[in-house]
């Protein structure tokens, strides 16, 4: 409990007054809990004692459907639906597991395409991610100019494959179209048009007093306990922790391009506090724009289809292979019996597992702090319940 | 009122029935549940920002099912959920409208067939006023259909005993 | 460390404890080890000098119809080793020690898969079902489950 003269229960000041605690229930309909998750609080007044939350209102068996899928492509569209902020980011880690385990090298360009796609998806999960914080700590602005963005990328990921959300672009061994012309211009020019709306979002929001005063030093999450809670992605470095699975467990062309990977300092507070998670996403918006410049420039020429299997037919094994989502580490575990269809399935989301370290930060914390904790988890509860 | 505007150079006396001066009067102001349930909430909440606005159309978001008129049920909707949306509907003032966004609420969408854990349409717990199609669907069919219950709302009648 | 020096040095450690090591798996190679003893292993993955495994990444259950298997999923972010853990145990009595103790990370995950293949992890401090309703009868991602007609009075099947 906070050493303040409010968290004090009244008992303890030799008062009559007596207070009890409190069972509190938020969600599944409430606004800032981000989709429809559950958490009961049991407060002492305004001091939050104790969170337990409850998940699975969005529970839709993804597992027990890519069991039942007659063929391993045929579930690339479930896992679209998963964390369907990031549906490239999703789509790129199955992929990845999928040609670990069919042992299929694809080609340089679809590797390109790929982690341009997959780099540009960040940039608009996190934007919302921002957004939508920014809503939760009471600034409605922010929201409507990185929507206004956000609507940018969509716009080039329509040209592309056709959808706005949800995308089914990544196939195993390759890709459903290649890029149309003149989209390699547009997305250079994205890249100039976003470039000082960052600085914009940082004078607006970033660093804003108010802003600043509600997520500073609020939630802290030391490295020990992030690391064996197991989060990654911005939960894990806001913490300190210098790791990123696109450096530290290459996959695609990651190693051949040049960026940084971006980790919280305490600027503004202690290392590991919401706003650190906070400045980690804005940084990574930054260096996606770094990524993808580079890719642009790189891009090879290829046919992107030249890798596609034509039957997708496994030995019996199994593979896991992981990404870095947006939010931290994706990984698909894939057991094939032999058959053209999936055995077992299993999806390890980061909203899943960095929403399980809520209740460990948010205790002694006051009810109003819980709402920018839960924000700064940034959680997806298609992902979190699958 | 858009119609009528500039039409007069004074003050003047409009006659109409008071059917259709209060049916206008809910149709430019349809309040809805601030509630998003999946994949569909992300576009609903695209159709509220910068680029398509639904805020236009009077459509303003609240946190609470006492001060709405519509509930936009936007995404799949779970066993464990229903009962949830049920009370929700339950606790929102009469007249109410429900728009069923995307084809896991209309009917069960891709989860329809192996989906233990998924309601196969939210109408087998609330009465649904407009079914939007699509996986999601765009913000521009969201307008749409709720252009659609406008017009529903446009043609009621005092006299007779709505849904 | 590579996977030979590990699969090595826990046999070693645990001997009769190791009962498989896979080094030939087509993609990934994996140790199965005693159901009873992975609360050891696991203890020793992590705080062995050498191992530094600190981090769980993923655990899942598997139906392998007659038995149900725990896959742990490991990774040493220090060392950048990765190491795969298999336990197997009947579905007629599917009790596997919890590991929430050395890995806080394991007690979701361990929910997860009581919910949803009904392996009983003894030792957790607090094994409920995380994903279904707390009243769902049956374990749906069992292979031979069968979807109930109706639950709460709402049909299932479409």
């Amino acid at each position: 409990m906070i050493e303040t003269h409010h968290s004090q229960p009244a008992t303890s000041r030799g008062t009559t007054l007596r207070t009890e605690e409190m069972i509190v229930n938020m969600g599944p309909q409430h606004p800032s809990t981000h989709g429809v998750l559950r958490l009961e609080l049991v407060v002492d007044g305004e001091i939050v004692v104790d969170v337990i939350p409850h998940l699975g209102y969005l529970h839709r068996c993804f597992e027990k459907h890519a069991e039942q899928m007659s063929n391993y492509q045929q579930v690339v569209p479930y896992v679209d639906r998963m964390d369907y902020v990031s549906s490239m980011g999703n789509e790129f880690s199955y992929v990845v597991a999928a040609e670990k385990l069919l042992k299929i090298q694809v080609p340089e360009r679809v590797e390109y395409i790929r982690v341009i796609m997959a780099e540009l998806q960040r940039i608009a999960s996190h934007q919302i991610a921002i957004g939508t914080y920014g809503i939760d700590i009471g600034a409605f602005t922010p929201f409507l100019l990185l929507f206004k963005d956000r609507e940018r990328i969509l716009d080039l990921f329509e040209e592309v494959c056709g959808a706005r959300l949800l995308y089914n672009y990544f196939w195993i061994g390759g890709l459903s179209h290649d890029l149309p012309p003149g989209w390699v211009e547009k997305a250079k020019a994205f890249c100039e048009y976003l470039k000082p709306n960052i600085v914009e979002l940082n004078g607006l929001l970033t660093y804003n007093k108010i802003f600043i005063s509600r997520t500073a030093n609020v939630g802290v999450l030391p490295k020990q306990v992030a690391i064996n809670y197991a989060c990654s992605g911005p939960m894990l470095r806001g913490s300190g922790v210098d790791w990123d699975l696109r450096r530290d467990d290459p996959y695609s062309v990651y190693h051949k391009i040049d960026w940084d990977v971006c980790v919280g300092r305490g600027e503004v507070g202690t290392v590991g506090d919401c706003w650190d998670r906070n400045i980690v996403r804005v940084h990574e918006m930054e260096q996606s724009l770094r990524i993808i410049e580079q890719a642009l420039a790189q891009l090879p020429e290829g046919d992107v289809k030249a890798a596609l299997p034509k039957r997708i037919m496994p030995v019996a094994s199994e593979a896991y292979g992981r990404t870095e989502a947006p939010r931290g580490e994706l990984g698909f575990y894939i057991i094939s019996d032999g058959t053209g269809s999936p055995y077992r399935i299993k999806a390890r989301g980061p909203s899943f597992v960095n929403l399980s370290v809520v209740t460990e930060i948010s205790r002694g914390a006051m009810i109003a702090d819980l709402v920018a904790i839960l924000g700064s988890t940034d959680i997806v509860l298609g992902e979190v319940d699958r | 009122m858009g119609l009528l505007d500039k039409q007069f150079e004074k003050s003047n006396v409009l006659v109409t029935s008071l059917d259709s001066l209060l049916n206008w009067a809910r149709l430019s102001s349809l309040y809805q549940m601030q509630f998003g349930l999946a994949c569909c909430a992300i576009e609903m909440m695209a159709a509220s920002a910068s680029n398509f606005d639904m805020m236009r159309f009077g459509v303003i978001p609240r946190a609470t099912p006492r001060q709405v008129d519509v509930m936009i049920v936007s995404g799949t909707v779970t066993l464990k959920m229903a009962s949830r949306i049920k009370r929700l509907y339950d606790q929102m003032p009469e007249p109410r409208y429900v728009l069923s966004m995307g084809s896991c609420s209309n009917c069960g969408g891709p989860y329809w067939e192996h989906g233990y854990h998924v309601l196969k349409g939210v109408d087998r717990v609330i009465p649904v006023d407009v079914y939007i199609p699509g996986c999601p669907p765009r913000p521009e069919a969201l307008i749409e259909g709720l252009m659609k219950l406008q017009e529903k709302v446009r043609n009621e009648s005092m006299a007779k005993k709505h849904a | 460390m590579t996977f030979q020096e590990i699969s090595e040095s826990l046999q070693k450690k645990f001997g009769e404890a190791v009962l498989l090591v896979k080094a030939d798996a087509a993609v990934d190679p994996f140790i199965v080890v005693a159901p009873q003893s992975i609360c050891d292993i696991a203890l020793f993955l992590r705080d062995d000098k050498a191992m530094q495994i600190d981090s769980l990444s993923c655990l899942s259950g598997v139906d392998r119809k007659g038995t149900l298997e725990v896959v742990y999923h490991l990774a040493s972010m220090t060392l950048k080793h990765k190491l795969v853990l298999k336990v197997s145990v009947p579905t007629d009595r599917p009790e596997v020690p919890s590991i929430e103790s050395v890995w806080k990370t394991a007690n979701w995950h361990e929910r997860e898969a009581y919910d949803l293949f009904g392996v009983m992890f003894t030792g957790h401090p607090d094994l409920r079902r995380i994903l279904l309703p707390y009243d769902w009868e049956g374990y749906p991602l069992r292979k031979d489950y069968e979807v109930p007609e109706f639950y709460n009075g709402m049909r299932v099947p479409y």
